[in-house]
């Protein structure tokens, strides 16, 4: 009854009164809540990227290591998704060469050289098209841009047919791996496009206005401040864009008609089909020892995509001193 | 190379906004010139106009004209860029281009407009840039670091540097020490009388000090009220301005009794 409060509250040092708030105190809820609920945050993606890394491997293991008859194909697990393998990286790639000059130009246009008045609708545009749904894209790229681009194809065949990738003979649907990659690109536009102009408007006006003091027309300042400035949020911009190709399931499960076939003919008709597209299309039907080989190409496409933004990394990393972070 | 500007009735519109009314003034070669004034006087948008830099800005617009060495800078069919190779600037903060070395800095403004330029001759304006600004002996051996790894005032002569190395007509500074300490100041001050010698100067500066300190004529702006254009008040030898001002005004701000 008679023992004073404090001494429960702080401890030996606490005692006295406890009237003034002295220099030191730690009390401060507001910051731990604020810091614990950050860090909470940032151990639940680690987390969540290691449980699904733990069940690829569980579960892919038993397609590794199984006798080579007893895998869907009848090879064995490595001749299975070499063609897999093959088609996403080089579906991922044509997308990127299309979509990568192309974002560049669509988010300089609306951050450097559109009026206002055009710029601001023209970024909520192309915002929008990110939204559209891919199963809407694959359509898209059956019905409509296939057909169109048979005739491009023919072309191609007959005047760069000495090149392995248009040797042709050209598919009569244009349901073709160059099909795909198109497709493929004008998805990951939205998202390079926006992710490029956002780092190009952060471009310092000191910067700009740098270049242009020293007699820089519009382009020169754009090539000496706003490109390399933008260099790693650009690197950024293509992983993101290259993400969701390698892993983009319908659109090209829609388009192509997969062949275990290594090719680089891309106007032909028998395409090799990606990771993430065979599983779509294989699971329903699939049991036992099948399901285990498609989840091991799912940790296959798993491992790229990491290697690939490791080295993504590594690019931006080797310049660092020379980054315009150190504006 | 110096050459010499006169300005007359010139306005500074944004848009529908009047920032700047009536500046007449003639700025002598081989001669450093300082504009002072309170906040948003318009002191340096008037500083902006002399090299169409204020265009930046949508809307920017001017009447009257900015005659340099008898071509109306804002004449029919006269480039800003053009304008820009002549009429050089240095900035309030130092803005070396961090993606680029210390000698890629200096010769940033050479490579532009497509002049190629050989590496020796290349190497040869890097050095007299960079002696020029009084910083070759501190980068010499190190013209491959990135200008960011410089100090602050370093940074800032490098900019000079830039500048120069394109060989202006003019040399325009926007408060260039104020984000410097005052040994670094001191510096720059040092390098404007030097540069006088080759170029003629305008300061813009919040430093009364600097400015009786450099300057050989000194220009007074404010600025009625709040909305109101920033008018020069007076213009003078910069002695006369800081012993005996004919104006009320100027003699108010420069005895620190407001702005």
């Amino acid at each position: 009854m008679t023992t004073p409060a404090t001494t429960q509250v702080g401890g030996p040092l606490d005692q006295g009164p406890p009237a003034e708030p002295r220099i030191g105190s730690r009390n401060r809820t507001g910051d731990k809540i604020f810091s614990g609920t950050a860090t909470a945050a940032g151990i639940t993606i680690l987390v969540t990227l290691a449980g699904i890394a733990a069940f690829l491997l569980y579960e892919g293991f038993p397609a590794l290591v199984a006798a080579p008859e007893d895998v869907p194909g009848g090879e064995g697990f490595w001749p299975y998704v070499q063609p897999l393998l093959f088609g996403t990286v080089l579906a991922a790639v044509i997308a990127l060469i299309i979509a990568a000059p192309l974002s560049i130009g669509i988010a300089l246009f609306i951050s450097h050289y559109a009026p206002r008045k055009i710029a601001a609708p023209l970024g909520y545009l192309v915002d929008l098209l990110a939204a559209v749904p891919s199963v809407v894209y694959g359509l898209w790229g059956i019905f409509f841009l296939a057909p169109q681009l048979v005739p491009v194809f023919q072309w191609l065949e007959n005047t760069l047919g000495f090149l392995p990738f248009f040797e042709g003979p050209t598919s009569a649907t244009g349901r073709t791996m160059l099909t795909a990659g198109i497709v493929l690109a004008v998805m990951i536009l939205p998202i390079m496009s926006g992710v490029n102009r956002e780092v190009f408007l952060q471009t310092p006006r000191l910067q700009e206005e740098a270049a242009l003091a020293l007699g820089a027309t519009r382009s020169e300042m754009i090539r000496m401040t706003v490109l390399p400035f933008a260099r790693s949020g650009m690197v950024s911009g293509a992983m993101l864009g290259l993400g969701r190709a390698l892993g983009e399931t319908l659109a090209v499960a829609l388009v192509l008609s997969p062949a275990a076939v290594i090719s680089f003919n891309l106007i032909g008709s028998t395409n090799s089909s990606t990771i993430a597209a065979n599983i779509a299309l294989n699971f329903p039907e699939s049991s036992g020892l099948a399901v285990n080989t498609l989840i091991a190409t799912g940790l296959v496409l798993f491992t790229l995509t990491f290697v690939v933004n490791f080295i993504a990394r590594a690019v931006v990393a080797r310049r660092k001193d020379f980054s315009g972070a150190n504006a | 190379m110096a050459k010499r500007i006169d300005v007359k009735d010139l306005d500074i519109y944004y848009g529908s906004f009047r920032a700047v009314e009536g500046v007449t003034m003639s700025i002598e070669p081989r001669s450093i010139t300082a504009l002072i004034g309170p906040s948003g006087c318009g002191k340096s948008t008037f500083l902006r106009s002399l090299n169409r830099m204020h265009e930046v800005i949508p809307g920017a617009r001017v009447s009257g004209s900015v005659i340099l060495d008898g071509q109306d800078l804002y004449g029919a069919g006269v480039d800003p860029v053009s304008v820009r190779r002549h009429v050089g600037m240095v900035f309030q903060r130092p803005n070396p281009f961090p993606t680029m070395s210390i000698y890629e800095n200096v010769v940033a403004g050479m490579r532009l407009n497509g002049r190629g330029t050989r590496k020796a001759a290349m190497d040869e304006v890097v050095e007299g840039a960079l002696q020029g600004a009084n910083l070759w002996n501190e980068v010499k051996d190190r013209l491959d670091r990135p200008g960011s790894s410089l100090s602050g005032g370093q940074q800032q002569r490098l900019c000079i540097a830039r500048a120069i190395a394109v060989k202006p007509d003019v040399l325009l500074m926007d408060e260039p020490c104020s984000a410097l300490d005052p040994i670094s100041t001191l510096a720059i001050e040092d390098l404007m009388d030097q540069l006088k010698k080759d170029y003629t100067i305008v300061i813009v500066t919040h430093n009364m000090q600097q400015a009786a300190r450099v300057s050989d004529r000194t220009g007074f702006f404010n600025i009625a009220g709040t909305g109101q254009p920033g008018k020069l008040i007076e213009m003078d030898e910069t002695s006369t301005m800081f012993s005996t001002p004919s104006n009320q005004a100027t003699e108010d701000y420069i005895s620190g009794r407001f702005g």
